[in-house]
């Protein structure tokens, strides 16, 4: 017991050192934000859960165009990121889901810069590959007996959700407003749910386990994602090149084979 | 443990001294942070923030799944107590392990053990589906996540309580001539009325709490299955104000139920 204990604090504070020794920006090469090859340093980058997949591939390929720079990822709920930014978590860049907790994090003074959009996102409808109430248009998400699962209005997929059914002028009877797209899209894996509003790019991911039913409407509802470097980035120029990378034509690439929309 | 274990008997206060000082500590940890939360609650708006529709049906929600769940777990934990507690021996330790699972699951696992389980596509889901019998995103299925979670509390106390009793009573009512039946409604029951009734509060109380099974097997649609800490943890993403203050009426229920029945059990006037 004892010994485990000691191993388990001296595993913890071997961490804390390295990760105190990241934090210091050892290798920062100061303000060199044109050149894009050279400088090393470690940034820690708040994402929106939705682009974990993408986002953790552009680290990789940020990493090696930036040799000795290392991208670490703290992925969430955007509110929950801001929240967390608000009460001093340490982070260089911040990728929000919605221009909503972006607007948060600029009116506490936390972005260095005016935030950009880099992505948009539409809402699909997403069944399950057997389709058993038989979805393929918008309206079919209103007969009686499909059982939809959305999300519930505080979030963003959940406005985006009330912007398409007012666009269509129809009232939805969710049996469930979930806290968040992945729960929406766990419910229809499950079997669940008949339909669920997520986003393309979710239906995407989750390969052949739902099928996507695209409706005209979407487009009244689109969710821009905005993305900013931090005022509290001890690495400004790496920070700043990381934004910049996300809205070039790698990061692009990226994005847009996910299903992501350009800005 | 030997049947002359009463740790509530007073007189004796042979404590070291330096035991008040974590003592003080692990109070303090669980205080402080209940101070953080008060701290950051709007007093102005707090009768306005709790009083809302959502907070209210969620509010009288979660008061009803819990009642019901502690009922359930109290018509299925009470026998389960017993058999572990005096049923026959082999295979005994298996049998509790396997009961007390939910204590050490994550409820979100849990809750997926109950959506394959009962879900539409589930082991059992799929059959009751042909009858027309849908749990997910009922109400019941958060009864039925609520009684999942909390049932082995409840087992827990009972056993606890069975054994420390012993089968002393139960064994001359037995040559009195009183059939099994009849020794457990009026001997065996009422001996153990405090460790019942500690479970109870303890089931009602992990009911009340519960969230990541809710969320996972039921879903979450408000007046349906959206109890106070899926609404809570939903608030939290608009209005952080409101969330505070309903996070407080969930502390002042639990530490309510808790503190009245604890008390009274404390001052001895549980009585059968």
């Amino acid at each position: 017991m004892k010994v485990l204990l000691k191993r388990a604090l001296a595993g913890a504070s071997v961490a804390l050192a390295l990760a105190l020794t990241a934090c210091g920006g050892t290798t920062a090469a100061g303000g060199s934000a044109s050149s894009s090859a050279s400088s090393g340093g470690s940034l820690t980058v708040f994402a929106a859960a939705s682009l974990t997949a993408t986002f953790t591939e552009l680290g990789h390929d940020f990493e090696a165009a930036h040799p000795g720079s290392k991208v670490n990822f703290n992925f969430g709920g955007s509110s929950d990121l801001v929240s967390q930014l608000q009460n001093g978590a340490p982070a260089d860049v911040f990728a929000s889901a919605d221009q909503a907790n972006m607007t948060k994090a600029t009116s506490a003074g936390l972005a260095a810069g005016t935030p950009q959009i880099f992505a948009t996102n539409v809402l699909e409808i997403a069944v399950p590959p057997s389709n058993p109430a038989g979805i393929h248009t918008f309206q079919d998400l209103t007969k009686p007996g499909v059982r939809l699962v959305v999300c519930a209005q505080q979030v963003p997929c959940g406005s985006a959700t009330q912007k398409a059914a007012k666009a269509a002028g129809l009232t939805l009877k969710p049996v469930s407003e979930e806290q968040s797209v992945t729960d929406v899209l766990g419910k229809v894996i499950s079997g669940d749910a008949d339909a669920g509003l997520v986003y393309v790019t979710d239906v995407k991911g989750a390969g052949g386990k739902v099928s996507g039913v695209t409706f005209p409407g979407s487009s009244s509802a689109v969710n821009s994602y905005p993305i900013a470097a931090l005022k509290a980035s001890k690495n400004a120029s790496l920070a700043q090149e990381f934004v910049d990378f996300v809205r070039g034509s790698q990061g692009q690439k990226v994005l847009g084979d996910a299903g992501f929309g350009a800005p | 443990m030997p049947a002359s274990a009463h740790p509530e008997r007073r007189g004796y206060s042979g404590l070291p001294r330096w035991i008040y000082i974590p003592a003080t500590l692990g109070v303090l940890f669980v205080l402080v942070p209940l101070v953080g939360m008060l701290a950051r609650v709007d007093w102005l708006n707090f009768i306005p923030l709790i009083t809302s529709d959502s907070s209210l049906a969620a509010l009288r929600l979660s008061l009803e799944t819990a009642l019901a769940s502690t009922a359930a777990c109290l018509v299925l934990g009470v026998p389960m107590a017993l058999v572990l507690a005096r049923g026959p021996v082999r295979g005994r330790r298996w049998l509790r392990a396997l009961v007390l699972l939910p204590l050490v699951l994550p409820p979100v696992v849990g809750g997926l053990a109950l959506l394959y389980t009962f879900g539409r596509l589930g082991l059992v889901g799929r059959w009751l589906d042909v009858v027309g019998v849908q749990l997910a995103f009922t109400t019941l299925a958060v009864v039925m996540a609520q009684t999942f979670v909390s049932l082995p509390f409840l087992v827990v106390s009972l056993e606890g309580a069975l054994r420390t009793a012993g089968g002393r009573y139960e064994a001359i009512a037995a040559t009195l001539g009183a059939t099994p039946t009849h020794v457990f409604w009026r001997v065996t029951l009422p001996l153990v009325v405090p460790g019942l009734a500690s479970g109870l509060v303890l089931s009602f109380a992990r009911s009340l709490g519960e969230f990541g099974a809710t969320l996972t097997f039921a879903g979450s649609l408000e007046g349906v299955t959206r109890t106070l800490p899926l609404e809570v943890y939903l608030q939290r993403e608009v209005d952080p104000d409101a969330a505070v203050a309903l996070a407080l009426v969930l502390v002042v229920v639990a530490a309510v139920v808790v503190g009245v029945a604890y008390g009274r059990r404390l001052a001895g006037a549980v009585s059968a």
